[in-house]
């Protein structure tokens, strides 16, 4: 396992690069999350939620056909059939618990395509709690069944209209409203980026993908090992969670897929690890797409979940460390993925999920290998996209 | 001692101007400083815009948009400061976020300061903690102020800490909110202030956040050495068609001059 030092480092990524009016909330969390976390009562509950309300665990499913396709056993982590259709309600269910733990009544949070806004509106009405979402006017328009499945579930989707509209733009709103509301709110970050604990925090509540996927493997093959895990990165949960108990299996070759938009050379892009350099984002230090000048580039991706610029420090050190290779995987390569799992296993997949699926004809893949994919969402939500993309 | 830290030893009642550099136009910098000095401002912190202010309001938000289409840089700013202490001797404070500062270089950044004449900086993203051990000493070769934030919720040991290490002043955010959210100041904001003045710390206080009239003003003033107005001497400008006349009635609007 591999955990952040007691300041929220990995290495030289990570951190807390927080204003002063943040300080005692992020201050109250990080003294109170392990101890939390830990603690049978969360424990016993966080797995019967997952359990008994999420659907978990989710299956590990043999793809037959791709695997056929690509010579290789091809295995997917159902992630898309979880409740809400994606990874994302691991996290949440966590996080309300601990709100919940810490007397907090009012939730917000951020939604890029609208799958942790989806998640966080859901446990906030199995709980009973205050909900806003934050989401970019751009990210409104193109994932509009996500916004109004949050809009049922009693939440407020408030639309961040700065910079490109999009998950960024949203984050920053977030982390305002947190200013202003410093004494009721819980601030529910939907990926492993931001401060110190966050990235720690959204791991672990996503760590239970890579510890099903172990115990699954070695009850169908006989090894807990397979040899490669591929999840997409955007702020990098589905990932984190996917990676998480394999970091230290050197054999395990671990590929995380970023959103190349138009391609890496082409300016619209949101491929954070190809094209930026450290610096600071929502107060982590990380790989970050930034001009000369130090500021923030708007990035482009035709996935709204993947469409950040910046990325969870954890993955920036495994970059830096080579325990973790990221490959940028375009719009149209993204697109193709979609249609072939589509039609050769009927499952349509979330635009961020077929990142990760893209990546299959790139790999030099022996008869023998084992190969996890991490499905990590339902293509649902992005269905107005499928039917211009495809002509439907 | 500099320019801000004999200030604060000798005047009391001080009001500050926050402005975004490069805002509404991209020359309009030296003009701004110049008009506000001749206004009778007793110092100013120039905003470097950053893309994604996080601590910001609307209003400093948007004018740091506008900037930066301007053209507004560290390179730009400096260059347009290169001069300046020929025109103005009022205190002159840099604020803004750490990752601009990053990339130019956290000791190029400061040269460039000494060079220009700037006497502090504040960069309300870079934690206390950050600066003490990684940047304070390079302050301080340099002779150049660093000025923490402090707000309602503040616990009041890190309040004696962090008056204990800043060499410039402590912010007081007035209300836990981002800048320009309210008006007028409530029973909250006024036990804060009370709180924080029978502390007796050993540094000067600024508050900021939420000042935008005479009234609110001058009752800040009864509680720390001044205030901080930001976002409506920013909603001024914006529509302002001669930034000399509009800036002096404006600061006389806040602060009436005796004469």
């Amino acid at each position: 396992m591999i955990e952040p030092n007691n300041k929220g480092f990995y290495g030289e990524y990570g951190g807390a690069y927080i204003p002063e009016m943040l300080i005692p909330n992020i201050e109250e969390l990080r003294a109170k999350y392990l101890d939390i976390l830990n603690s049978e009562s969360f424990r016993k509950e966080y797995h019967l939620l997952l359990c008994d309300y999420a659907g978990r665990p989710s299956p590990l499913f043999k793809a037959e056909r791709l695997s056929a396709k690509y010579n290789a056993n091809i295995w997917l982590k159902r992630e898309d059939l979880n409740h809400t259709g994606s990874h994302k309600l691991n996290n949440t269910i966590g996080q309300i618990l601990l709100a919940r733990e810490m007397g907090r009544k009012r939730i917000i949070a951020e939604t890029g395509a609208g799958q942790h806004g989806v998640a966080t509106a859901t446990v906030c009405a199995l709980m009973g709690l205050d909900c806003v979402v934050y989401m970019g006017a751009t990210d409104i328009e193109r994932q509009a069944p996500n916004v109004a499945r949050m809009r049922m579930l009693g939440a407020e989707v408030r639309p961040a209209t700065s910079g490109n509209k999009t998950l960024k733009d949203a984050t920053n709103e977030a982390l305002r409203d947190w200013i202003a509301n410093p004494l009721d709110t819980f601030y529910l970050i939907g990926s492993v980026v931001g401060p110190h604990p966050y990235p720690d925090m959204v791991a672990r509540l996503q760590a239970i993908i890579s510890s099903e996927i172990k115990e699954q493997l070695k009850s169908k093959i006989g090894t807990n090992l397979p040899d490669y895990v591929i999840a997409c990165v955007g702020g990098g949960s589905n990932a984190a969670g996917s990676f998480y108990h394999f970091l230290e299996d050197e054999s395990v070759k671990l590929i995380g897929t970023e959103a190349a938009g138009l391609g890496v050379n082409s300016g619209e892009t949101a491929a954070s690890m190809a094209c930026g350099d450290k610096g600071i984002i929502h107060g982590s230090m990380t790989y970050l797409m930034q001009s000369d000048d130090g500021q923030i580039t708007e990035p482009y991706s035709i996935s709204a979940g993947l469409d950040y610029p910046g990325i969870g420090p954890l993955h920036a050190f495994l970059k830096d460390s080579k325990r973790a290779d990221y490959m940028p995987i375009t719009d149209d390569e993204a697109l193709d993925a979609v249609m072939e799992l589509t039609r050769l296993e009927g499952i349509i997949p979330a635009l961020e999920s077929a990142h990760a699926l893209a990546v299959l004809p790139k790999l030099k893949l022996k008869t023998s290998d084992h190969v996890v994919v991490t499905v990590s969402g339902r293509g649902d939500k992005d269905m107005k996209t499928y039917m211009e993309r495809f002509n439907l | 001692m500099n320019r801000l830290n004999s200030l604060f030893a000798n005047k009391k009642d001080l009001l500050s101007i926050y402005f975004t550099a490069g805002f509404p136009r991209l020359d309009d910098t030296v003009p701004i400083l110049k008009a506000l000095e001749t206004s009778g401002v007793d110092f100013v912190e120039i905003g470097m815009p950053f893309s994604d202010p996080l601590a910001d309001g609307p209003v400093i938000q948007k004018s740091s948009t506008t900037a930066l289409e301007n053209g507004m840089s560290l390179t730009v700013l400096f260059k347009q400061l290169e001069n300046v202490r020929r025109e103005v001797s009022m205190p002159i404070v840099l604020m803004g976020y750490l990752n601009p500062v990053l990339r130019f270089g956290v000791e190029r950044f400061l040269d460039k300061c000494k060079e220009t004449g700037v006497d502090g900086v504040i960069l309300p993203d870079l934690p206390f903690e950050m600066y003490r051990e990684q940047y304070s000493h390079l302050f301080e070769e340099r002779g150049i102020s660093n000025t923490f934030l402090i707000t309602p919720q503040t616990p009041p040991d890190r309040v004696r800490l962090l008056d204990e290490n800043t060499t410039g002043f402590l912010y007081m955010v007035s209300s836990a909110a981002v800048t320009g959210a309210k008006t007028g100041l409530n029973q909250f904001q006024i036990d804060y202030f009370t709180r924080i003045r029978d502390m007796e710390l050993k540094s000067p206080k600024m508050v900021g956040f939420g000042i935008s009239n005479q009234e609110s003003f001058s009752e800040v003033c009864k509680y720390a050495n001044g205030a901080i107005v930001g976002s409506a001497f920013i909603r001024m400008i914006e529509n302002s068609n001669n930034i000399a006349e509009d800036i002096d009635g404006f600061i006389c609007s806040l602060k009436p001059r005796n004469d």
